[in-house]
């Protein structure tokens, strides 16, 4: 699992692999590229798992012309055609599940499966999602997770070196530009779920405090033939504070998808 | 010398205990705590002031722009110029300014600012700012591209202003497929630019440049950041290959004057530890949101200021006079202390803030009265 370059028509990402098998991608979320976890063992017990960084964040190129979520898409597109010969099952946290779905909506052709941990994208008019840019690091800490062990153990973390520094900002203000305005969303995607027509799963901390459960709700009436799964007793990362949990919910799910 | 009086208009009835509970007066506060009679009366009081200044020999009265706050009650600017027009007769009215990232069309500013340059028959001094960045919460409009959205919407303005039209204008931000000002700017070829900033290498080597030689203002900074930008600015003109005159160079800060020291620092007491400790404050994320400025210039503030993270944030008037953000003090210790800046850069425009947080109208009025009897003449 060291760091290497992935290079799709000369943008060039750092990426993370390990495991054989099938195909799987994971598509962080806004804070940035996680390093490796627990989830990631798990998944890559069965399924050759690719963790890339996304483009604009941290060590990744940060190239002029991809300015928001559908250019992400797009991208995403090319590295789906010229990385793999054959479906990859997509598994995408926040901003990671919101590019999945803006991906799946124009062309699930390459895509196996996917699976959206606390998708950003869409939201339920009149339940606003946390404001993220407005708390400070400790508030934003105590919204991400239920278990008060990990908001501590994520307040203890601090930039080691001025390179993590550099890519702390940087990842700061990727986040800003696809995250700002309308804040987590695309008013356009909603409308366009129906043509998600692969596998697809849902998985929601009940107690998230950035995007709300309610919202499992919603992509669940546009995708009838999703698998929800409410994890009680977990916040924004559900992959993280429930790692085993979460793990088996998605190796199942994968299981059953027909390659 | 050329001297404006400048107003940022704050809502003095606020209950400052009770807003100290909120993040900041910024965004957050809730609107209940603004009452609209009392702010009538506040709107009144600072007409006054400013239409006072001109009979008391200032140069020019400035306005500015801020959103969502009890530090300003001037969300739309131009509206008080206008209003400012109709009551004076030769003063400059200097809108300092409206921020340009901030609007889906930045034509609606052209052609205001147009529009009070013909009804002030050119008396109009039009600011560009980027806004703070708590305008950026207020607003909405992504901090990633503030600055894009500065250069764009100003290349848009000044050749409205200065191109004949129709033309179309093909941005990255703002496409118009007509742009025909309608009416054209009373000043020709167009009314001064002034870009007051809290300081920044990039703006400075911007505002400087040849085709532009904007005036360049440094807003609520210790005498020391004062210093090195107007140098900054000198170097960077050295740089462009001409010699910056002093009318390029501006600084804008709260004074007061009273017979005496002790009594300059008593009376403005309230007014300046409010101004900077209840009206001003806001946190990191409000102030600096990621995309307001370069992650260069955000490390090196996290590095440097580190203070300026600290919540709450508390400052008293002797430390603000110490390191020279505010000048108070009696008429002599005033000028003294602005002919010290003015001989360490040849600085020639100051933009006084002569009423400032909860200083009370008498105050304020006699503070102009002291300051334009008994120190511009002499810095003339």
């Amino acid at each position: 699992m060291g760091a290497d370059r992935l290079v799709t028509r000369g943008v060039s990402v750092r990426v993370r692999r390990a495991g054989s098998g099938p195909p799987a991608l994971f598509l962080h979320g806004a804070r940035g590229w996680p390093g490796w976890l627990s989830f990631f063992d798990r998944v890559s017990q069965r399924y050759a798992l690719t963790v890339p960084e996304h483009p604009c964040f941290g060590a990744s190129d940060d190239p002029p012309w991809l300015q928001d979520v559908t250019d992400l898409a797009m991208y995403y597109l090319d590295v789906l055609d010229h990385a793999y010969a054959s479906p990859v099952h997509v598994i995408g946290h926040s901003l990671g599940g919101w590019i999945a779905a803006e991906a799946a909506v124009r062309n699930s052709g390459r895509i196996g499966s996917l699976t959206l941990l606390a998708p950003a994208g869409i939201r339920v008019k009149g339940v606003p999602p946390g404001d993220n840019f407005i708390w400070s690091p400790e508030e934003g800490a105590r919204a991400a997770f239920y278990e008060q062990s990990f908001v501590e153990a994520r307040l203890k973390e601090t930039p080691a070196s001025e390179t993590d520094l550099d890519i702390e900002l940087q990842n700061k203000l990727a986040a800003v530009k696809f995250g700002w305005s309308p804040r987590w969303l695309n008013p356009n995607l909603e409308k366009w779920l129906h043509r998600i027509t692969v596998p697809t799963q849902i998985i929601w901390g009940r107690e998230d405090a950035l995007l709300p459960s309610a919202y499992a709700k919603l992509w669940s009436e546009h995708l009838p033939s999703a698998k929800v799964s409410i994890i009680e007793a977990c916040g924004h990362s559900p992959h993280i504070e429930h790692a085993d949990l979460v793990g088996d919910e998605v190796l199942a799910f994968l299981a059953g998808v027909r390659a | 010398m050329k001297f404006v009086c400048f107003h940022l208009m704050p809502y003095r009835p606020l209950d400052l205990e009770a807003a100290k509970k909120y993040r900041s007066a910024w965004v957050v506060l809730p609107n209940s705590f603004y009452d609209p009679e009392k702010g009538a009366a506040e709107y009144e009081s600072y007409l006054d002031q400013l239409v006072y200044a001109e009979q008391l020999g200032f140069d020019a009265i400035g306005v500015n722009e801020h959103h969502q706050t009890a530090y300003g009650l001037m969300p739309a600017p131009n509206l008080i110029a206008s209003a400012l027009i109709q009551r004076t007769k030769k003063v400059q009215i200097a809108v300092l300014g409206r921020a340009l990232p901030l609007v889906n069309n930045p034509i609606n500013i052209a052609e205001e600012f147009a529009m009070l340059d013909v009804l002030s028959k050119g008396r109009l001094i039009a600011g560009f700012v980027r806004g703070i960045g708590a305008e950026y919460h207020s607003t909405g409009v992504n901090p990633a591209f503030s600055h894009e959205r500065f250069h764009e919407a100003h290349d848009l303005i000044v050749k409205a202003w200065t191109t004949p039209g129709p033309f179309e204008f093909e941005g990255d931000h703002f496409r118009l497929r007509y742009v025909n000002l309608w009416p054209r700017p009373y000043q020709q070829p167009r009314p001064p630019v002034w870009i007051p900033s809290m300081g920044s290498r990039e703006t400075v080597v911007w505002a400087s440049a040849p085709e532009r030689k904007y005036p360049f203002m440094v807003t609520f900074s210790p005498e020391s950041a004062v210093v090195r930008y107007h140098n900054m600015y000198r170097e960077a003109a050295q740089t462009h290959g001409y010699a910056a005159s002093g009318s390029q160079l501006g600084w804008a800060a709260p004074i007061y004057v009273a017979d005496s020291d002790a009594r300059a620092r008593d009376e403005a007491k309230a007014g300046i530890e409010s101004l900077f400790n209840n009206f001003l404050p806001m946190p990191y994320e409000m102030l600096l949101p990621p995309g307001y400025t370069s992650n260069a210039s955000m490390k090196a503030t996290i590095k440097l200021r580190p203070a300026l993270g600290a919540w709450p944030r508390k400052q008293s008037i002797d430390e603000l006079i110490a390191n020279g953000t505010v000048v108070i003090g009696s008429p002599a210790t005033v000028r003294e202390k602005i002919e010290r800046v003015r001989d360490q850069t040849g600085f020639d425009i100051l933009i006084t803030l002569l009423q400032f947080g909860v200083l009370p109208d008498h105050l304020a009025r006699r503070n102009m009265e002291l300051f334009a009897g008994e120190v511009m003449p002499k810095l003339r």
